[in-house]
């Protein structure tokens, strides 16, 4: 006394049940990053003159990861034709190889990550001064500190910060050869501004590239990171059937064969919300 | 089967089921449709109660403001402390209070008992499939949701207690207040909308997939409709609020700034935000969900009323295809109306004329769904039992609430009445006498199915007479005070605006003192309405045991969920089930008797 249709087909809707809930899961999935797009919209066309930052993330490295997650889109497919075929063993494989792009993606991910929580900038109590970017050093805090924020400055009595700022572009149009020079941390690239010293008392917030910097990092933030989850989700699923569940392959291999279809439907949507994400968060 | 034997001593009454899972699989982590529908089901009962007695005490605070709560006064200062001090309700314990009743009734009362309590129990059963198609994931629906009412409930609790925003939760109010409460309300706002999205996955899949050979869409009852459309609703709205809760969790936890905008004032200080958000984007997101959410509450509760006044007139239902359309009318444009609950945030004169467009448009399938049940009624020969009489009462009840709707649903009639009494009064009639009426009427009906026993129908008629009595004292009068521009969010009924002089010409200005003395009125009959659900309560559990036995089918129905053993053992059918014939056949001339089932062949 099974469920019906967990396997075959049903004959008029030409669909096993796992196959329509996995269209109808994707379908509640749509609306979800379809309302944080809008509010992406949104924000952006109400932000106020220059509060909207352009050019702070790394482009070569997102374009590479657009890349490790294009490639794992395809060789999911790969895994389940191979299953289709009876290849289990190209099956291993091409599944071996997803888990691998989708775990590349996450440590490229993090380390974005990481460049931005040590990534600052610092707006000044006289509203003429234009804020800067750059790096901070904190006197007492080895190195370059994570998370500071004004409030912690003043928390700790800390009277002044040295900062080292952003080089700038050269020219508008060197800028763009570079592929957005800005973006990476600038060691190498254009002229380094001289470091200045900054008392606690002009400042009136410091803050990382973090979600409170700015209602871009906001949404960029919490559209990657739930991106992420999805990743991880997806990934720990596809774990999961290469490992211990693949067992199902020798006592109902069409049941696994479709398991394997519905966990790469998933895995190309999460791919497609990221091909959206990439030039919306990098390149507008 | 250790737990079995630990824990069998609680369930000695129970007979030994077919299927030996032991307790904890068979009652608790249960994969059966019914058993998950009666969790969903006691669950939300609870939390309808509890909601209830929120309200309560606040009707109190306004009726009598500044004085001791009677019997509980006393115990929620022992409990909550300070905002309770002298057993006197304080401001920011009725927002407590305001919050949580709306967001309890709505999404931990109504929505689960409606939807995921009757859906579950009834929709496999009337479509003659053994289970749900996805078992699994049902359970794990229901434990998301318990544990979304577990952290809901034990916000009260926290400092500062629960969330103080309204159920509409607006920023930058709710993200300002500085107590943990929100935050709590929008990690459990995460939970259940996960799980409402398993429920609906898989409402939709079964729906689809399961239904038994014979069971063509046009031979579906019309409850199953019902659910259907609300799934739909469910699956689509619901992750824009999810999308609006994480962003307003960055604001809480994060301190981003998506619905503060710049230059936000908090406690006479610019606050230290970075800015560039939209209050008006969460306002946007918020009622994306909860106008859809209004169909949510009312279209399980019509589908219920529809099986039981088909039922019991014993004819079919009249227009069974203008009700199915209307339904799938309604789910479509429920999606493009939500703006009407923003005439007032200066949204603009465009779109306010759009979305009034829009919503007196679906106004128009309303009407047919009433139009259609009142028609039903015509030359029945209606037995009168208490099922019936809470659906009888629903439709001029929900008529109401629907009518009192259309001035607020144009902008100008809307410049006055918004955020009165008697927006309260309009979707209150919705709600309570519309839509808990019906889910008491379904509570009735299918009681003996899921038991084996009816409750008793004296005490049944009482709960419904003494319950549909109170229910108009206490909404009527709020129209009145709604006209008269009585704000709905005062916490201490009106009384700052009593009879408030106009300087130059010395007439009153303020609230009069009759519409203030309604509040009395008011609060008396809902303490009525308290006593009222007693006998309901008593014969809930009573009949549970005592009540008077019947037999598979007591109602003599036609569906399917009478075409089982009672109550129905795992896998619901005990032999091979093939529908023949449309949902409503009684009174067929020439049958043998004055129902024929859908499983019954046609003999020529």
């Amino acid at each position: 006394m099974d469920v019906p249709y967990t396997t075959k087909p049903r004959p008029d809707t030409g669909l096993y049940n796992a196959k329509l809930g996995i269209w109808l899961f994707l379908a509640s999935e749509v609306m979800l990053f379809g309302a944080l797009f809008s509010s992406y919209i949104l924000l952006r066309v109400n932000a106020l003159e220059g509060t909207w930052p352009h050019g702070l993330l790394n482009i070569p490295i997102g374009t590479f990861n657009t890349f490790v997650l294009i490639s794992s889109s395809v060789t999911v497919v790969m895994a389940w034709a191979s299953l289709k075929l009876g290849q289990f063993n190209r099956f291993k494989m091409y599944m071996g190889i997803t888990i691998l792009c989708a775990l590349a993606f996450m440590v490229i991910k993090s380390i974005e990550y990481k460049d931005k929580f040590t990534h600052y900038e610092v707006w000044f109590n006289d509203p003429a001064k234009p804020s800067i970017r750059g790096h901070i050093e904190v006197p007492g805090i080895e190195g370059n500190p994570w998370f500071m924020t004004h409030k912690k400055l003043a928390d700790k009595k800390i009277e002044s910060i040295k900062i080292h700022p952003d080089p700038k572009p050269k020219l508008a149009s060197a800028k763009q050869e570079h592929g957005g020079a800005e973006a990476h941390d600038g060691h190498e690239h254009g002229d380094h501004p001289p470091v200045q010293e900054i008392k606690t008392s002009e400042i009136k917030r410091l803050s990382a590239f973090v979600p409170a910097h700015s209602t871009y990092f906001a949404i960029y933030f919490t559209l990657t990171a739930l991106h992420a989850l999805h990743v991880m989700g997806g990934a720990a699923v596809m774990f999961y059937l290469w490992g211990p569940g693949a067992k199902m392959w020798k006592t109902d291999p069409e049941r696994f064969t479709n398991r394997i279809e519905v966990s790469g439907l998933f895995w190309h949507f999460v791919d497609l919300v990221w091909i959206f994400l990439f030039p919306v968060l990098y390149l507008l | 089967m250790q737990h079995t034997t630990q824990t069998a001593p609680h369930e000695t009454s129970h007979e030994h089921h077919h299927e030996d899972l032991g307790f904890w699989r068979t009652y608790v982590f249960s994969t059966d449709h019914k058993i998950i529908g009666i969790q969903y089901a006691v669950t939300s009962l609870a939390f309808l109660f509890f909601g209830f007695c929120l309200m309560l005490a606040m009707r109190w605070q306004i009726a009598y403001p500044g004085q001791e709560i009677p019997v509980v006064g006393k115990m929620l200062e022992a409990i909550l402390g300070d905002t309770a001090k002298g057993g006197i309700m304080s401001p920011d314990l009725y927002n407590v209070f305001g919050a949580m009743h709306g967001t309890i009734m709505v999404f931990l009362a109504v929505v689960p008992l409606a939807f995921a309590g009757f859906g579950n129990y009834v929709v496999p059963l009337q479509i003659g499939a053994i289970d749900m198609a996805f078992p699994r994931i049902n359970m794990a629906s229901y434990w998301s949701f318990f544990l979304g009412c577990v952290i809901m409930f034990f916000s009260f609790f926290i400092p500062g207690g629960a969330a103080q925003g309204g159920w509409t939760s607006y920023s930058p109010l709710a993200t300002t207040i500085p107590t943990d409460g929100q935050t709590y309300w929008l990690i459990g706002m995460v939970l259940l909308i996960t799980s409402s999205l398993l429920g609906s996955v898989n409402f939709i899949a079964t729906i689809i997939q399961l239904r038994a050979p014979g069971m063509t869409w046009m031979r579906m009852p019309f409850f199953v409709w019902a659910q259907f459309v609300t799934a739909f609703l469910l699956l689509l709205a619901f992750p824009p609020l999810e999308a609006a809760g994480i962003m307003q969790l960055m604001d809480k936890v994060f301190h981003t700034s998506f619905f503060l905008p710049t230059g936000l004032m908090v406690g006479g200080q610019v606050a230290d935000i970075s800015g560039g958000g939209s209050p008006l984007l969460w306002q946007h997101l918020f009622w994306f969900l909860a106008h859809p959410e209004v169909y949510v509450l009312i279209l399980p509760a019509i589908g219920i009323v529809g099986e039981i006044v088909a039922n019991n007139t014993r004819k079919s239902i009249w227009g069974y295809r203008s009700l199915v359309y209307s339904v799938l009318a309604i789910g479509f444009i429920a999606f493009i109306v939500w703006a009407h609950h923003m005439y007032l945030t200066g949204m603009g004169t465009k779109i306010s004329a759009f979305f009034q467009t829009t919503t007196m448009i679906i106004s128009i399938p309303s009407v047919i769904i009433l139009t259609c049940l009142f028609i039903s009624l015509w030359g029945g020969s209606i037995r009168f039992n208490t099922p019936m009489l809470f659906a009888l009462a629903f439709l001029p009840m929900f008529g109401l609430g629907g009518l009192t709707g259309l001035p607020l649903g144009f902008s100008f009639a809307d410049l006055h009445l918004h955020d009165t009494y008697y927006v309260i009064a309009h979707f209150h009639y919705i709600v309570a006498p519309g839509t808990i009426f019906a889910l008491f009427a379904g509570v009735y009906y299918w009681y003996p199915k899921a038991t084996g026993r009816k409750m008793n129908e004296f005490w049944g008629k009482v709960h419904f007479w003494v319950s549909f009595i109170a229910m108009n004292l206490i909404f009527q009068p709020m129209f009145a005070q709604g006209m008269a521009g009585m704000h709905r969010r005062m916490y201490d009924g009106g009384a700052t605006y009593a009879g408030v002089l106009d300087p130059e010409s010395g007439e009153v200005v303020g609230l009069n003192s009759f519409i203030i003395s309604l509040n009395k009125g008011i609060t008396h009959a809902a303490f009525l309405m308290a006593v009222a659900q007693l006998p309901f309560i008593i014969n809930f559990f009573y009949s549970m045991f005592k009540g008077e036995k019947v037999d598979d089918n007591p109602w003599k129905a036609t569906t399917l969920e009478w075409q089982t053993p009672t109550p129905p053992p795992h896998g619901n059918f005990t032999k091979e089930i093939v529908v023949y014939r449309g949902p409503y056949d009684y009174s067929l001339p020439g049958a043998k008797d004055d129902y024929t089932p859908q499983t019954e062949p046609n003999h020529k």
